[in-house]
């Protein structure tokens, strides 16, 4: 194990899932500005993933590339928190297919986003100077990312009475998820101990009073959690991971040899 | 991107503008016809006879759908982008062409038409949009060659869009044509890149240009002597330059690009006319251009059936921020009665 680069490329792996996720909504949101925001979103989380790729090739050396963390690893490979590589519906096997359901996607962003909004301002002090800054640069974009999701949640939440029970159900399901944010890893334990990461555990407090506020204002009750605890951040995924690897990596893996 | 040269009237039963009472008083008609002889703009408080509004509204609607339309084709590959920067520069490109339907939306709007009728126009399949969008895009060249080409074309028939008569869909066409370059650049340097690549890459691109090269040829729309909403055009100052002129503008810039690129185009009847100092090229198919435009082309279901399913898919969100926004007001008033 190596404590920089495999915490480097769990938030790299992070930026990159969900900004293809979110990158599902362009040309099909809902309505014209929104289509233009979750792209803007994606552009971030993807610029994000690219500058954290390319300081682990950099600190990996050899032949490594932005294109080669990205395009030639496998499921187990990515180290991904689950919740970000949940398609954008209701909980459905690896092969069903539902319609794009705007209330996951925003729900999702918000619980993501509300974490990274307080990891990366952590992480402007990390010990790795590189890795500083670009959670310096990364916090700025979250702050918009936050607020964006934010409004969208209360507006579902405290809209229409169908979208309140859209947004509740959305967050029913993905609730759950945000376990795995507060589990034990030993990626995270190492890079802690190496001064380059940050406990999550001291987030924690500031992750449910940002979470408590806005459900409240949205008029959503945030659901108990319990039993299952996921393991993406270790390489264990849900079915859908594979999924979208094997549409993200196909071209590139076509054409090994492709200059692009 | 965008379109051929608006000379398609949408289907009949369309009222995307109310008739208003006539006032084609002959004092307003002589001001008018004076600013525009003057090569003057009209801005929106400005009298304008009905007929000049209601072709801007078909023109600029049009140009709308076709952007918000056209980000469904190149769309298709943000997923399968075969590099994270490819994938970036192709996310950013498709999201300029929603933005370019922002604010053409918002020009057309001047002219007293909202979004939803506009919207509603083409949903019904009752406006028009660039056929251009109605042909699949099958491997990842084509998306360099939309670029490349069908972008080509596009600022060809945008640029003089810019001097437009109407003022704010002038000032929008300016920014789209500096946008619409760009895209054309990435485009192209895309294509070269791969024609650096392996055979199979080069072999890409190549069959990407024999499909997209007649279609965008047919983006300048019908030869002149069959384009009846020309000449009023003309004589509006809405349309600058004759379709058969742009389209040789566009065969003469590009196949010296073809040549760097290292791609044939596929006409054997391209070649240089040294009496008319402009490259000769075969016949384009106007039935299959006519047969698409008329809905009978490759795509021409999808693109609405998935404009539509979005739109619909869309309407509990939209119907939330209302009622959400309501719920704000009310909450206001009570505070302050």
């Amino acid at each position: 194990m190596n404590a920089a680069t495999d915490y480097l490329l769990h938030l790299a792996d992070n930026a990159l899932v969900l900004g293809q996720r979110n990158a599902e909504w362009c040309g099909h949101g809902p309505i014209l500005e929104e289509d233009i925001a979750l792209s803007n979103v994606s552009l971030d989380l993807i610029g994000q993933a690219r500058l954290l790729y390319q300081l682990v090739a950099s600190l990996k050396g050899g032949n490594t590339t932005e294109d080669r963390l990205a395009y030639f690893r496998d499921t187990h490979e990515f180290r991904n928190y689950t919740l970000l590589e949940l398609p954008h519906h209701g909980p459905l096997s690896g092969y069903a297919h539902a319609s794009l359901d705007y209330g996951t996607t925003i729900v999702r962003n918000f619980l993501y986003s509300a974490l990274m909004a307080l990891l990366w301002e952590a992480l402007e002090k990390s010990a790795n100077a590189d890795l500083a800054a670009i959670a310096a640069k990364s916090l700025k974009e979250v702050r918009y990312h936050l607020r964006h999701s934010r409004d969208w949640l209360v507006r579902l939440g405290d809209g229409t009475d169908e979208s309140h029970i859209r947004a509740q159900a959305a967050l029913d399901h993905l609730f759950p998820y945000t376990q795995e944010f507060w589990a034990h890893s030993a990626v995270e334990s190492a890079a802690v101990a190496a001064g380059i990461g940050v406990d999550l555990a001291t987030l924690q407090a500031d992750w449910d009073a940002i979470v408590d506020a806005a459900l409240a204002e949205a008029t959503l009750v945030r659901p108990q959690v319990g039993g299952y605890v996921p393991e993406g951040k270790n390489g264990i995924h849900s079915e859908h991971l594979g999924f979208l690897l094997a549409e993200m990596q196909s071209l590139a893996r076509a054409h090994p040899n492709g200059s692009w | 991107m965008y379109t051929q040269s608006f000379n398609v009237p949408d289907a009949p039963g369309g009222k995307t503008v109310p008739l208003a009472p006539s006032t084609e008083d002959p004092a307003l008609q002589a001001a008018f016809d004076a600013r525009i002889d003057a090569d003057g703009r009209i801005e929106p408080q400005d009298w304008m006879p009905e007929a000049y509004r209601r072709t801007l509204v078909r023109q600029i609607s049009q140009h709308a759908h076709s952007e918000i339309v056209g980000m469904l084709p190149e769309g298709n590959w943000i997923s399968r982008a075969p590099s994270l920067k490819r994938k970036a520069i192709l996310i950013a490109k498709v999201q300029d062409e929603g933005g370019h339907g922002l604010y053409l939306y918002s020009a057309a709007e001047t002219l007293g038409t909202s979004r939803d009728q506009m919207l509603e126009g083409l949903h019904s399949g009752r406006a028009k949009y660039s056929s251009i969008f109605n042909y699949p895009t099958l491997t990842w060249a084509d998306v360099g060659v939309i670029g490349w080409l069908v972008d080509g074309a596009a600022i060809m028939n945008q640029i003089p869009l810019c001097r437009c008569s109407y003022g704010p869909y002038a000032r929008a066409m300016v920014r789209v044509c500096k946008e619409e370059s760009f895209h054309q650049r990435q485009g192209y340097e895309a294509l070269l890149v791969m024609m650096q690549g392996t055979a199979e890459q080069k072999a890409m691109v190549q069959d990407a240009v024999n499909r997209w090269w007649w279609k965008c040829l047919a983006m300048f729309g019908p030869p002149d002597a069959d384009s009846p909403n020309s000449a009023q055009g003309m004589r509006w100052g809405i349309k600058r330059i004759s379709n058969d002129d742009l389209r040789q503008k566009f065969v003469d810039a590009t196949v010296p690009q073809a040549k760097v690129l290292g791609v044939t185009l596929p006409d054997p009847d391209l070649k240089w006319n040294e009496e008319r100092q402009h490259h000769d090229y075969g016949q384009i198919d106007w039935n299959e251009f006519w047969e698409t435009v008329n809905g009978n082309g490759p795509c021409n279901k999808e693109r609405l059936a998935t404009r539509v399913k979005a739109y619909n898919d869309g309407e509990w969100v939209r119907d939330a921020a209302l009622a959400h926004a309501r719920k704000q007001q009310q909450r206001k008033m009570k505070e302050a009665a």
